[in-house]
């Protein structure tokens, strides 16, 4: 049997997640396509749920078709959108079908998406999310009633290294880990030497800490995310070289860029791992994992 | 203390009130005057506006304040003009428009949209800080209280969205949790941030919320 992704966490060796972007709709074959092109070059996939509050094919459907064909899924599960009870749901009918990995996010606003009249739930945030998973392990649920039959996850969080101001970040950090937080992926990281010194104040606890690698496809993608996503501020030596990319070759000078980040972050043990974010761009994830020599 | 409110557009006002030709107006004089959606000035300009669409108004009225008893009283000594409306237009906050519909047996037709209750930050400007849950935890946030200044009401700090210490949904807005944070620091009391809150009970005074006083 194929070792579990906490067992892989635990193994020592340097652990490479990727993302599977559900469809909006029911035509699942380029989900499916994805998941056959990445389940067996990386040790976990995980499952977008309702990414940036565009309501898609659930994280757990997702996560059974990873389950079906033989990968190592991670369900990820935001408090946007559910209230506790339903939360404890999803998270007994994960268990039921295999799921064992469950990454707890707060989500993003309502109003970010593509409902924007809907209502924003966060009855839960992501530290009692993660503390609701450690407490159905006891074997009660959070009303404090017996569970027949109870759950065991490994869960994980997320935590912005650059983010500005820091601290309270790190607080809340420190917060997810005390609330049961195993791993965490880290939002999208560009410079490595900041990324390091959150390294030297990150060792101290016992948790994974798997880097955000997103792809870049272009400069203007760049520049946009240092604009406007919170905490990711892409370097100006990488926007110079996404520029010089011969036309139509920004991509590549992508997958170069990501491949070279892993290769670095791997060489250097930096921290555990990966966790590589295509958006979008799925099809390309082998080349970046080919780039950075972490795959065949 | 105010209860905020905007005028609706005139285009669902003039809805509502179809099929009603006579109207009476009723303003308030305490917090949609404050406001300016609901004092003297607006009662007259919504008065010329609908008889420009060809209604009779019957007669108005700037209660002094809508939501108090007082307002039977108010409304008794202007009976006769009341009673020849086949509706009143309020032009208060929703609080306004429920003791007016308790007194008078004519459909209250509310003008305005209560948006929340808030408090005067500077001139013309109103916030809302207080969701009134009934769980009060400024005394731990340094007196701001998250589960209405934070977008997402969160308990246990900042979201992965902040920026720079502004909202990831407008970046107008303050992150609550980053003016927690400052506030704590400078009074040297950030272990508070560091304490873990359980998820709340959302009902500790289930609604519809009422209280007697003994």
């Amino acid at each position: 049997m194929a070792p579990s992704f906490r067992e892989v966490l635990k193994s020592g060796k340097f652990v490479i997640t990727s993302e599977i972007g559900p469809p909006k709709g029911t035509n699942i074959e380029k989900m499916l396509h994805h998941i056959d092109l990445l389940k067996d070059k990386v040790d976990a996939l995980n499952v977008t749920d309702h990414q940036s509050s565009v309501m898609r094919f659930p994280s757990i459907g997702g996560c059974l078709a990873i389950k079906e064909r033989g990968g190592e899924p991670i369900l990820q599960v935001t408090c946007r959108d559910r209230n506790r009870l339903a939360l404890q749901a999803e998270l007994l009918f994960a268990y039921t079908r295999g799921v064992r990995n469950v990454l707890c996010l707060t989500g993003d606003a309502v109003v970010v998406g593509d409902h924007k009249a809907a209502k924003g739930v966060f009855d839960l945030d992501s530290a009692q999310l993660l503390k609701t998973i450690r407490h159905m392990e006891s074997g009660k649920d959070l009303g404090g009633n017996a569970l027949d039959g109870t759950v065991e996850f490994c869960a994980g969080a997320i935590v912005t290294p650059e983010a500005n101001p820091i601290e309270p970040q790190l607080m809340k950090f420190e917060k997810k880990i005390e609330a049961g937080a195993e791993f965490f992926q880290t939002q999208a990281i560009y410079d490595l030497d900041k990324f390091a010194r959150f390294m030297e104040y990150a060792r101290q606890f016992p948790v994974k800490i798997l880097a955000g690698i997103i792809l870049l496809v272009s400069a203007r993608m760049a520049k946009y995310m240092t604009d406007n996503v919170p905490g990711v501020i892409v370097p100006q030596n990488l926007i110079d070289e996404l520029v010089a990319a011969p036309k139509g070759e920004a991509i590549n000078k992508g997958i170069e860029i990501a491949g070279r980040m892993i290769a670095t972050i791997k060489k250097e043990s930096m921290c555990d791992g990966v966790h590589v974010m295509a958006i979008g761009k799925e099809e390309v994830v082998p080349d970046i994992l080919k780039a950075a020599g972490v795959v065949a | 203390m105010k209860s905020i409110t905007k005028q609706k557009p005139f285009e669902e006002i003039k809805q509502q009130l179809e099929g009603f030709d006579r109207v009476y107006i009723a303003g308030c004089g305490t917090c949609s005057t404050m406001t300016k959606t609901g004092g003297k000035e607006e009662v007259v300009e919504m008065r010329k506006r609908l008889q420009e669409l060809g209604k009779l108004v019957t007669g108005w009225i700037v209660i002094p304040t809508a939501c108090d008893e007082m307002t039977e009283v108010a409304i008794k000594e202007n009976n006769g003009a009341i009673q020849n409306a086949a509706c009143i237009l309020v032009m208060a906050c929703a609080l306004g428009v429920h003791k007016l519909s308790t007194y008078i047996d004519k459909p209250a037709i509310p003008a305005l949209d209560t948006l929340f209750i808030g408090i005067e930050d500077g001139p013309g400007c109103f916030q809302e800080v207080c969701a009134q849950c009934g769980q009060c935890i400024l005394g731990e946030t340094a007196g701001i209280c998250p589960l209405t200044a934070c977008h997402k009401g969160l308990l246990n700090g900042p979201c992965g969205g902040t920026n720079n210490g502004k909202c990831e949904v407008d970046k107008e807005k303050d992150c609550a949790w980053t003016l927690i944070y400052e506030r704590l620091k400078g009074q040297g009391r950030l272990d508070l941030m560091r304490r873990y809150h359980s998820p709340r009970d959302y009902n500790v005074a289930p609604r519809p919320r009422m209280i007697r006083i003994a």
